[in-house]
């Protein structure tokens, strides 16, 4: 008997029970489509954070105080970083990797306007920043030296805050709100940079660094502040930026070897950071996924059982006419096979809607992220449900194939 | 050869003539703990184009019989030689080729694949064995020897008893066997309509001259073979 016959064979005695095989077939797509499905979900979380890790800037480095970071021990009573930590690092000898240097003093605060309020990230922040972190405005002004020297009360918005206080974002400069109980006044509004799953740049108020100081985030060391940007001069001088301003802050903060009590992280830390997570993230929705095909193909395995036993006297009648071990062997396998790989098939197309309703679903809510169906996937998931209709169709068609022709035919 | 050396030459010289040779056939079945002795020693050759009859109270080992001698077993012990080929000896595959050659079955109850039409049913011996082409043909020349050319791409529940029993006898010539094992071919038939089939398979014979066995207890049946062999306790009780 020929594998072509066989095939035949397999789709005749299939669609003789079309209701029973649909349900198997059934347990297969629902496992296929949630692997696909998942891993695009996955592959898709991870492209949107990557991405929007790298829209912060590729050259950016974040100073932190205190020791961060998965190998780094705990520090007690890390020094703050201070303004004259910034000017150092801003020093083109000591640094010359690094282009550009901002300071900044960060808190969330109650944001008024009338009747609306909310919550935000309030930034006190140079001109520089503004550079730094790559934002443009959309309308009005960014902050100026003067104004920081002034600690005039302005502030930037982001367009998310805007929206949410003005339920607009365009015409509100000169408008007044409140940070914390006192008034400042718009003077810019930023350009939209889109959601991003790391932080949302559009949801933030920018204010003079020394506005926050003396009203608004004040903290126990005079010139203390919460974070330094620095950019370093192009992409790959990060790490020898990196290298050049843990010197300098060790240096300053007199720390002993291996014990800095400032972190150095750099976008690639972020990326790398992120890809581990959302890495373990696919694994583990590909896994859960992964049992549900697992309970697809005990299903087919179970069917399969069913079938042998209901079938016994025709193996018994093949065997008599001539069929070998092999022949009942390749019947039975043939249509385990069969149904999983029509269930993986229509499981790939399934898979595949489901990721694209999520990237549909998730762009009417505003976020930026669309699942992805690898290649990779796909053969995956192909490959996976082929070997589950072979895997749980062996021990069914073993059992077939091992019937007395002599039993088989007796059997009632 | 082997043949020689187990029945010696004289039995040998005859084989041509014998289609089927048993000698001191034992079959011995484990029932749990008891052994169980189907078969105790039978010996008797048929003749290439014989009717015999296979006759015997239920338990006197007439099913063991058939089985034995359609390849479906092995006997326990004993010689059997059939068209030539020593089968107690051969392993599971070869016992399916011996009987996808040598052996065409006919049962009581039809046995054919419900969902197939009559030709693929009767093709499918031809798919087991080692022939490519022409299957088909000879397919359709097995149903037109049983009168059923008309009826080829009829499924089994499309026909009446003795037009599926037609169908199951196109499937057991269809590799032109040396042996017909019928067993109780008109058991699910009535009167009238086992005549048709059991003249059928008389024609098949005179024409084909084909050896045909047949298991029955109809003493009608019977009758009209021309020798029926008749197990008591496992044992011949004389061959009329």
């Amino acid at each position: 008997m020929t594998l072509g016959q066989a095939f035949i064979e397999a789709l005749e005695s299939l669609s003789g029970n079309k209701l029973r095989s649909g349900l198997t077939v059934l347990g297969i797509v629902i496992g296929v489509a949630a692997v696909i499905a998942m891993l695009a979900v996955g592959n898709g979380a991870q492209a949107s954070i990557t991405g929007s890790i790298s829209g912060i800037g590729t050259n950016l480095l974040f100073v932190f105080r205190g020791a961060r970071g998965a190998n780094s021990t705990e520090i007690r009573n890390p020094k703050p970083l201070t303004l004259s930590d910034a000017n150092a690092i801003a020093d083109p000898f000591a640094a010359p990797s690094v282009q550009a240097v901002a300071p900044a003093l960060q808190s969330n605060l109650e944001v008024v306007y009338g009747k609306e309020r909310t919550t935000t990230d309030v930034t006190g922040a140079t001109p520089i920043f503004f550079t730094v972190r790559n934002l443009t405005l959309a309308e009005g002004d960014s902050l100026t030296e003067e104004q920081v020297l002034s600690r005039a009360s302005v502030a930037v918005l982001g367009p998310d805050t805007a929206d949410k206080l003005f339920g607009h974002h365009d015409g509100i400069v000169g408008e007044t709100i409140r940070i914390a109980g006192q008034p400042f006044r718009v003077i810019g509004v930023l350009v939209a940079k889109g959601g991003g799953a790391f932080g949302s740049q559009d949801d933030q108020i920018v204010i003079p660094l020394s506005t926050a100081q003396t009203r608004l985030i004040r903290r126990s060391t005079p010139n203390q502040i919460d974070i330094i940007f620095a950019q370093a001069i192009s992409a790959d001088a990060v790490i020898s930026a990196s290298d050049q301003i843990t010197q300098i802050l060790q240096q300053r903060h007199r720390t002993p070897i291996g014990e800095n009590d400032f972190t150095v992280f750099s976008q690639q830390d972020f990326l790398s950071t992120a890809s581990t997570i959302t890495g373990v993230l696919t694994i583990f929705l590909g896994g859960i996924a992964g049992i549900s095909l697992l309970v697809g193909g005990i299903g087919i395995m179970n069917i399969m059982l069913v079938s042998v036993t209901e079938r016994t006297r025709e193996i018994g009648l093949r065997k008599a006419l001539g069929a070998r071990r092999r022949d009942i062997l390749i019947q039975f396998l043939t249509e385990s096979s069969m149904l999983s790989l029509i269930g993986g098939i229509i499981g790939i197309l399934f898979g595949w809607l489901i990721s694209f309703a999520v990237g549909q679903i998730a762009a009417a809510r505003g976020t930026a992220f669309t699942p992805i169906v690898g290649l990779n996937a796909i053969a995956l998931a192909t490959i996976f449900s082929a070997a589950v209709g072979l895997f749980f169709g062996i021990y069914p068609a073993n059992r077939a194939a091992g019937l007395e022709p002599v039993e088989a035919l007796r059997y009632e | 050869m082997d043949l020689e050396a187990a029945v010696g030459p004289e039995v040998n010289a005859m084989s041509t003539a014998n289609v089927i040779e048993a000698h001191d056939i034992r079959k011995v079945y484990k029932m749990g703990e008891v052994e169980v002795e189907a078969l105790r020693g039978v010996s008797f050759t048929i003749k290439r184009g014989e009717i015999v009859a296979i006759m015997g109270p239920s338990g006197s080992g007439k099913s063991t019989l058939m089985n034995t001698l359609g390849c479906l077993d092995r006997p326990s012990g004993g010689e059997y030689i059939l068209d030539g080929e020593a089968v107690a000896s051969l392993n599971d595959d070869q016992l399916a080729d011996i009987r996808n050659r040598k052996v065409g079955f006919v049962f009581q109850s039809f046995n054919l694949l419900s969902r197939q039409t009559a030709i693929t049913n009767v093709e499918l011996p031809l798919r087991y064995g080692s022939m490519t082409e022409g299957r088909r043909q000879r397919a359709i020349d097995a149903l037109k020897a049983v009168g059923l050319e008309d009826r080829m791409t009829h499924r089994p529940y499309e026909l009446s008893g003795g037009q599926q029993q037609r169908v199951a006898i196109a499937r057991a010539i269809v590799n032109n066997p040396a042996i017909i094992m019928a067993d109780e071919p008109t058991g699910n038939l009535d009167s009238k309509v086992g005549k048709e089939i059991m003249n059928l398979l008389l024609n098949l014979n005179k024409e084909k001259g084909t050896t045909l066995i047949i298991v029955t207890h109809d003493p009608t049946i019977a009758e009209q073979t021309q020798r029926i062999i008749r197990l008591r306790d496992g044992l011949l009780d004389g061959t009329a």
